[in-house]
């Protein structure tokens, strides 16, 4: 049967696997922006699974808090990265440097 | 076991479409992935019965956000080949993070596998047992104030993009609507008084 290691398993393979594409992509700010949503989508693989082998729907009513922010996290992050573009005519991460952080 | 073949099936799936996100040379291509990573992961999300969820995402991430994101990626003249230096620099440091996290939290879980009760797998709802019915039924009264702090986010994300991407250009000759309607007589009529013109 399928057990609640299978999904935890899969999940933090998901979870890794976005970890690494933001070491891969490192320049690229819309990439690095898809792999949060990746990795949300692996944290809401935990809180579904765990919900259902523990019974309770609070898990679930996480999940949909968590889509509502994860969805004005894109729309803003989005609008950034085009006022950013508009402005400085690229998205590579190694030119933002304005602030001198 | 008809459950674990699925389960394994659309997982491999969902790993490849996520491995195909962040390899892809195309921004595009790695949109369409996470398309196809989103879509599979509602599929499991049904196989877990969480069905509400499960067509949210599918409505909510497929059809607006991954939209979005598609509507960014073609719109935005991105150099692909300069954003992609460094790619094989840091692919072997990211590969040994990678696999050392996986590693980590795997060995937690298979550890933690030893006869607790949460990790029997649990009686397969009822029929015309509903998700959506018992998800209202908490939001709407034990979450109501969470829920209405979730629409002020989502009415200030709105507020938010729509203030950030606006701009004025100069020299668009469109109508000023304000403009006109307060125009008063003494702007536009001017009375001279002029000698007769005989010939």
């Amino acid at each position: 049967m399928v057990t609640l290691t299978h999904y935890l398993t899969l999940s933090a393979v998901l979870f890794s696997l976005s970890v690494a594409g933001i070491f891969l992509n490192r320049k690229n700010v819309i990439l690095l922006l898809m792999c949060i949503e990746l990795m949300l989508l692996a944290v809401n693989f935990n809180f579904i699974a765990f919900s259902r082998y523990l019974d309770d729907s609070a898990g679930q009513i996480f999940v949909f808090f968590i889509l509502t922010v994860a969805a004005a996290e894109a729309a803003i992050g989005l609008a950034i990265l085009v006022v950013l573009f508009r402005s400085k005519q690229t998205i590579n991460v190694e030119e933002l440097n304005e602030m001198k952080g | 076991m008809l459950g674990l073949i699925f389960f394994y099936t659309f997982a491999f799936v969902l790993i490849g479409a996520a491995i195909g996100v962040i390899t892809s040379r195309n921004p595009v291509f790695s949109a369409l992935f996470l398309v196809l990573a989103f879509v599979t992961s509602a599929v499991l999300w049904m196989l877990l019965e969480a069905e509400f969820l499960a067509v949210v995402l599918v409505l909510v991430y497929v059809g607006a956000v991954m939209v979005l994101f598609l509507f960014v990626v073609m719109m935005l003249d991105v150099n692909v080949d300069q954003l992609r230096e460094g790619f094989t620099k840091y692919a072997p440091i990211g590969a040994v993070v990678t696999v050392i996290m996986a590693a980590e939290l795997a060995t937690v879980f298979w550890l933690r596998n030893t006869g607790l009760p949460v990790l029997d797998t649990p009686a397969p709802n009822p029929a015309g047992y509903s998700n959506t019915k018992e998800l209202g039924a908490v939001l709407y009264t034990e979450y109501v104030y969470a829920f209405e702090l979730a629409a002020f986010i989502l009415l200030l994300a709105i507020i938010a993009a729509i203030v950030l991407t606006m701009r004025r250009r100069p020299g668009l000759k469109v109508q000023d609507i304000a403009a006109q309607v307060a125009t008063r007589r003494e702007d536009r009529v001017r009375l001279v008084s002029m000698e007769p013109e005989r010939d």
